[in-house]
């Protein structure tokens, strides 16, 4: 960022929720459906409908909010939300205005090992509208378009919007927090939060002021941000552009910017010049809910570990910072680490194979972790036959590789790889006599005091044994026969 | 004997299991009476005569086997044309939803249906119920059966008039703020609004969420609360529906009132009404008194307000209520050059004047900066009523009044004052402001021979006493006239 600014940022969150049926009505949220085939008398609107909530979707919150720290309240309401436009059924959305189900939540995130604590002012629930789809002129907008579809499947979808207080300062902290959302929510099993589809959407309110400055600057909200990467990239570049207006001596508009992927840019969409009216009022068709402190204490017992707790926990086991949220990142991955731990295996050893070989390999070859032939119990074996010095470190990586190809379990593997350490002390004593006898120099020179000559006369050995002896037992042998043999 | 047509509920149900006329030649019968009557009256806007016929066979098919399905079972009944019915055209009296077949039927309906009714038709209405006079249908206003250059008031002005002259033995209506109540008076029926979610809202198309509830119209109190009985319950479609125990109305009938105390309402009965309509109701007390009744002077304070926050409450939910009727996906579509465009001209083309007026009405309502002044403080005012009613039942068991300042007022004659229009309610709103049900009864005739109606009011779920008290104004009163264009002189030319 160009010094003298600082930016500051809050993001409105929209991720849709994974019920059994939409929000007020009992039809399925079934995003792969040819279109307008899920739909009812009550999500298209139709005279005379009226909506029913869903406990589900209202337990599902619940959770989230519990899950960011909030404050469950007790008594909430659906709000109307009155504007006209064509995929909205009835012209207004139930939404929540003034009585959220949750409020006044953190979630921490850690950008390079620094820790930020970000304000959530409210998460509340609200129904998605449906699809249009635009045709003709103008390239895929309702302007210019020869006419327009709706597809009515995703009207009614439950909805919940996590808004935060603006406590970003940078690009990558509200990518980390998108990732972090991301996380939670999946852990709470209650959305995909599928970024590219479209199950998990972010809104940024960015606004620049110079450094020391307490009044925020005007800001503009950049919408139709799809990936964690787009977030983070079109923050950037709308704090560096709102810079440059300042800069330039011009002013920031208050408005809604569209990001645009492929040019890494935002534009303009509509002006905010006058404030859109969506007189709210409560929803007289439902019924305030109240959530008594006897089911706000179920909601937040039945709470999961969450990330952040969890990353805890394994750097409490050894694990490093990075290898810990690696595995906390990947769910595959993470499972495999705590049946590995469970079952008696070192954590750091299994989180540097997880993060290192196994992630390599699942890079490689596009596989999933989970769908690998690798198991918790490979890897405690493996770490067996490394203490038990029947596997170098590096042969043990090898051994990794062929458990992860489907060779089998570590001993199969090991034997049919042929990478058993020579361990017997017998074998590996006749060897060394054998290359002590043909360097009568060496032994000289390390009898003298010179020990520069054990390394070579090491490898002379492991090249003899095919590079399967124990290489700490050659050397030790070797230092002693050759002082021995006075 | 005497026409089927003129028959109670009660006594059609009898002849029916006595096996002295089906329900096929009852069904002939109040069709026969339509057809002379809607030449003038206009009650109905459809008649589904194959519908109606299939029903009545079906009855009679279920009759013969034994299968009794009680009493609404092979009833020829009448449904206000804003309420769904599966396939066939449902309007609520606009241009805007001409045409218009939903693809369910309204839950209140489908109970009628269960029950082995035979429904006959769907009748006219104010535009979205939205009228005290049936005058605002776009499709023609309805007449006063008892003077045909009167209205039958309104908005269920179509089913009042139709059961008044036995087009149908019953009705529903729906009552936002008297839809029921004030034409029943103005057509000499019973009509009553129930509790606020004893009857379920899912399939009524909706003007004010938070007022409107569906409700039957009888020619006596015993068939207006069989019919209640067979339309209330919980229906897990509607979230303002009541969960818990339904009121039971069937033994309330007959039990008189001694002991009761019943509260009149000062401020329904001093200002604005017709001498002629206090006089029968304060005669109508007399009456209760000798029967037993204590009666008591009863005040509600904020009443005064009620009828301007009712035009701010009712509006506000009816501008978002009516936001979804906009040429996308169904009824009336006008073109324009923006989509935005096209949902305005059809909006402009399909919504007649008073429909518009309160769109924009409760748009202002709602406003940014006007929201907390207009919508907000309506809001506290049925507060204060709510309070207000709530102190009153403390000392009585039921309230009267009037149901309306006048009788049936002439067509045309308030249709470009509207504020006039609306305090032909301003007895009845006070209900739906509160939630509590009411019930208005024909007492007698006015000099001109038109009907005076009775309102009694209850607290929530008191429909058993409602009932109690409105059976006995009933015996007290011993109204048996009928409009000229009921009796069988004219039925029959």
């Amino acid at each position: 960022m160009t010094s003298g600014y600082e930016a500051v940022i809050g993001i409105e969150t929209h991720v849709e929720l994974q019920t059994n049926s939409k929000m007020f009505c009992g039809c399925a949220v079934d995003f792969g459906a040819p279109p307008n085939t899920v739909c009812c008398p009550v999500c298209l609107g139709l005279p005379g409908s009226l909506p029913v909530p869903n406990q589900e979707a209202i337990e599902s919150i619940l959770r989230i909010g519990a899950a960011l720290q909030c404050r469950l309240v007790d008594y909430s309401e659906f709000h109307r939300k009155n504007y006209f436009y064509p995929d909205l059924p009835k012209n207004y959305q139930i939404t929540q205005f003034d009585l959220p189900f949750c409020v006044d939540g953190t979630i921490e995130v850690d950008v390079a090992g620094e820790t930020t604590s970000i304000g959530i002012t409210r998460v509340h629930m609200e129904e998605d509208t449906g699809k249009s789809l635009h045709i003709g002129e103008g390239g895929g907008r309702i302007h210019d378009a020869k006419h327009s579809l709706i597809d009515f499947n995703r009207a009614g979808v439950p909805l919940v919007e996590i808004v935060t207080e603006p406590d970003f300062r940078s690009a990558e902290q509200a990518r980390a927090y998108g990732a972090e959302l991301q996380r939670i929510v999946r852990m709470l099993g209650v959305s995909d939060a599928r970024l590219e589809e479209g199950s998990m959407r972010f809104d940024a309110n960015i606004s620049v002021r110079p450094v020391g400055r307490e009044a925020f600057g005007t800001r503009s909200e950049v919408k139709n941000v799809n990936s964690l990467r787009s977030l983070q990239r079109a923050i950037a570049f709308e704090v560096e552009r709102q810079i440059g207006v300042l800069e330039g001596g011009g002013t920031v508009v208050q408005e809604t910017r569209h990001w645009n992927e492929a040019t890494g840019t935002t534009a303009g969409m509509r002006s905010k010049e006058e404030s859109e009216d969506y007189r709210y009022f409560q929803d007289p068709d439902l019924v305030p809910l109240v959530v008594d402190a006897e089911w706000q204490g179920r909601v937040r017992a039945s709470l999961p570990e969450l990330p952040a707790a969890r990353r805890r926990r394994y750097l409490g086991l050894g694990v490093d910072a990075i290898s810990a949220g690696q595995l906390v990142d990947d769910e595959a991955l993470g499972a495999i680490f705590e049946d590995a731990v469970a079952a008696g295996g070192d954590a750091r050893t299994a989180a540097n194979w997880l993060t290192g070989e196994v992630v390599a390999y699942t890079r490689r070859t596009g596989i999933d972790p989970a769908d690998t032939s690798l198991e918790a119990d490979h890897l405690v074996a493996l770490e067996e036959m490394v203490d038990a010095g029947k596997l170098s470190a590096t042969a043990a990586k090898d051994v990794l590789a062929g458990v992860l190809e489907g060779e089998g379990d570590p001993a199969t593997v090991a034997a049919a790889r042929d990478l058993i350490q020579i361990s017997d002390t017998r074998v590996i004593d006749a060897e060394v006599e054998a290359v002590l006898g043909e360097n009568a120099d060496a032994v000289e020179k390390i009898r003298a005091g010179d020990g520069k000559p054990i390394g070579f006369l090491v490898g002379q050995v492991m090249r003899a044994t095919g590079g399967k002896a124990d290489p700490r037992m050659v050397s030790d042998l070797i230092r002693e026969k050759a002082q021995a043999e006075s | 004997m005497a026409d089927l047509a003129d028959l109670t509920i009660a006594a059609a149900g009898v002849g029916l299991r006595a096996g002295e006329f089906t329900a096929v030649e009852l069904l002939e019968a109040v069709t026969r009476r339509a057809s002379v009557t809607e030449a003038h009256l206009h009650a109905f806007l459809t008649l589904d005569q194959d519908g109606a016929l299939a029903s009545a066979e079906a009855a009679d098919a279920a009759l013969a086997r034994g299968e009794d399905l009680g009493p609404l079972q092979g009833i020829p009944l009448a449904v206000k044309d804003n309420m769904c019915t599966q396939g066939i055209e449902t309007t609520c009296g606009s241009q805007i939803l001409a045409g218009y077949r939903p693809p369910y039927d309204a839950t209140a309906v489908r109970r009628l249906r269960e029950a082995g009714a035979v429904i006959v038709g769907k009748t006219n209405l104010d535009e979205y119920a939205m009228g005290s006079s049936t005058e605002n249908s776009a499709f023609g206003p309805t007449r006063n059966p008892w003077d045909t250059d009167r209205v039958p008031g309104g908005s269920s002005g179509g089913s009042a008039a139709a059961v008044a002259v036995g087009s149908a033995l019953g009705a529903l209506g729906s009552d936002t703020g008297g839809s029921i109540r004030q034409p029943a008076a103005l057509c000499g029926i019973v009509g009553m609004k129930p509790t606020y979610g004893l009857v379920s809202r899912y399939g009524l198309v909706a003007f004010a969420s938070s007022l409107d509830q569906i409700g039957p119209f009888g020619r006596t109190v015993g068939d207006t609360a069989v019919l209640l009985d067979g339309i209330l319950g919980f229906d897990p479609h509607d979230a303002t529906s009541y969960r818990g125990e339904m009121p039971t109305v069937a033994g309330s009938i007959g039990v008189g009132v001694a002991g009761l105390r019943i509260g009149v309402v000062a401020e329904l009965l001093d200002k604005g009404i017709a001498p002629e309509v206090a006089a029968a109701t304060r005669g109508m007390l007399d009456q209760l008194a000798a029967a037993g009744a204590k009666i008591v002077d009863v005040s509600l304070p904020a009443a005064d307000y009620g009828l301007s926050a009712y035009y701010l409450i009712a509006p506000a939910e009816c501008s978002a209520n009516l936001a979804r009727f906009d040429g996308v996906r169904y009824g009336l579509r006008v073109d324009g050059g923006t989509t935005e465009e096209m949902m305005a001209n059809s909006r402009a083309a399909g919504f007649g004047p008073e429909v518009t007026r309160r769109i924009l009405l409760g748009t202002y309502a709602l406003s940014a900066g006007y929201h907390d002044a207009f919508y907000g403080q309506a809001q506290r005012v049925r507060t204060l009523i709510r309070r207000d009613f709530g102190a009153a039942y403390e000392q009585v068991d039921v309230l009267i009044s009037p149901t309306t300042p006048t009788t049936a007022f002439g067509l045309g004659e308030k249709t470009d004052d509207p504020l006039t229009m609306y305090l032909s309610d301003v007895c009845t709103i006070l209900s739906n402001l509160s939630g509590d049900p009411g019930i208005s009864l024909p007492i007698g005739l006015d000099s001109t021979g038109l009907p005076i109606g009775f309102q009694v009011m209850a607290p929530a779920l008191g429909e058993e006493m409602l009932i109690r008290v409105a059976a006995e104004v009933e015996r007290l009163a011993g109204f048996r006239e009928r409009p000229a264009l009921a009796t069988s002189e004219v039925a029959s030319t």
